[in-house]
């Protein structure tokens, strides 16, 4: 993922655009965000310059060959994924956008459905920079520890989780993307209609996305994902979707990198909870005291409570 | 599209184009426009608009034609990848500068045209007075 520097901000920042108290699941990550802004808009006066780099993948560009080409790389990378970068930079330059994580970015033009004009190239520019990383030289075989586990439990077994990321990037019509993503939320997901509400929590789930959409906007955690954009495949395989995706399970997943990602959002999902059940008992404990004093929050209720 | 197709329609569809787009030109930039910011899968499409009785340019989605609108397609292009990739890669401006210049068939589109007239009635035709 992008990191980029926030100096200060200059231009105001519109009301509209941040997500509110709809994002109960989310909110506790943005809200710190969101209060960080307001400490720089306080203090600043410089023009952000934030601009999204082009990141390169984490091996040479011929270092997945023959698998998948340099040409590929040459194109996909160097000309497709360069051009959402800086389609990107030239759209948030000057706005409320600009100085933003390229998460928060694509949350917020993500807007319930109604895509605003640079999430398809934020989300584009992420997922990219996933995708490069989900591959990785001598890449392939199978998961081993908790992870194995997981895709056991929840999938029957390697092979049948095989076969249906397969099945789910196959039938993808048109362009987009399959995940496979750790579904950690509640049924309300605030931003997005949850594709899989009747899916228990805290499980591994194979999901498709159309175009740019990424299971960041259903609140899901990442954890692999495969391109099947055609220009994904078009110089290797042609028409043969199904090839690309068998050679990709067979030798270019970096299963470290889904081990190392499943940690990370099972780490971010038990925080979350904590958080949870904390304010549950925050509200728990206020919700015993008098009715004067609950009177009292209903008027000078700002942005600052839930 | 037809082998050394391109160049310009004449006679009726000609002047039904200059009389919704203004003139030829203005067409070819907003055809091309519309080709050049599509984004994902799908097509770029000339209709004869069967309510409002006038061409336009449409963009779909994936296979959506505008037959489910019950518009008539006069002519189209195809902006998956899978119609350009091998080809000219990810240069979409030339794909699209090639079909307008090289490929586009406006005797088709001509035809087309023709038989649309049936069923949309595109005005009366100006006869001269004696």
């Amino acid at each position: 993922m992008v990191a980029n520097a926030v100096t200060g901000i200059a231009a105001p920042l519109k009301c509209a655009l941040f997500p509110c108290q709809g994002f109960q699941g989310s909110t506790r990550r943005l809200q710190w965000r969101k209060n960080e802004r307001q400490c720089a808009r306080k203090a600043g006066h410089g023009v952000i310059t934030a601009k999204f780099d082009l990141k390169p993948p984490p091996y040479q560009l011929d270092a997945l060959e023959p698998h998948m080409s340099h040409e590929t790389f040459e194109y996909h990378w160097g000309k497709h994924h360069r051009a959402y970068v800086d389609n990107l930079n030239k759209q948030i330059a000057g706005t409320e956008l600009d100085g933003m994580t390229l998460e928060d970015i694509v949350f917020v033009t993500y807007n319930k459905g109604d895509l605003l004009p640079p999430f398809n190239n934020a989300a584009q520019v992420w997922n990219h920079d996933f995708f490069w990383e989900s591959m990785k030289p001598g890449g392939g075989g199978k998961p081993s520890g908790e992870l194995l586990d997981l895709i056991n439990r929840d999938f029957g077994s390697f092979e049948e989780f095989v076969e249906e990321f397969k099945r789910a990037a196959t039938t993808q019509f048109g362009s987009g993307w399959a995940w496979l993503v750790y579904k950690a939320n509640r049924l309300d997901v605030g931003n997005a209609v949850n594709p899989r509400p009747s899916d228990e929590d805290k499980k591994l789930l194979v999901v498709k996305s159309p175009n740019a959409v990424n299971p960041l906007v259903w609140d899901y955690f990442p954890l692999l994902t495969v391109d099947v954009w055609e220009h994904a495949y078009y110089i290797d395989y042609q028409n043969r979707r199904p090839d690309y995706l068998s050679i990709f399970m067979d030798k270019l997943v970096s299963w470290e990198a889904v081990s190392s990602r499943l940690k990370s959002a099972k780490a971010e999902a038990t925080e979350r909870e904590i958080e949870e059940q904390r304010k549950r008992k925050e509200e728990e404990e206020y919700g015993t005291a008098n009715s004067e004093a609950v009177e009292m929050y209903l008027e000078n209720d700002d942005s600052e409570a839930d | 599209m037809q082998p050394r197709g391109g160049d310009m329609p004449t006679l009726g569809l000609l002047q039904q184009i200059e009389k919704d787009f203004g003139s030829f030109t203005n067409f070819k930039e907003k055809f091309t426009e519309a080709a050049l910011t599509f984004f994902g899968s799908g097509w770029v499409w000339l209709v004869l608009k069967r309510e409002a009785k006038c061409l336009a340019i449409i963009k779909t989605s994936n296979s959506i034609n505008p037959l489910v609108w019950n518009d008539i397609p006069i002519t189209s292009l195809d902006m998956w990848e899978h119609a350009y990739y091998l080809d000219y890669r990810n240069d979409k401006a030339k794909y699209v500068n090639t079909f307008m210049n090289h490929l586009v068939s406006w005797n088709a589109a001509a035809v087309r045209m023709v038989r649309a007239q049936a069923f949309v009635n595109l005005g009366e035709p100006k006869i001269p007075v004696a």
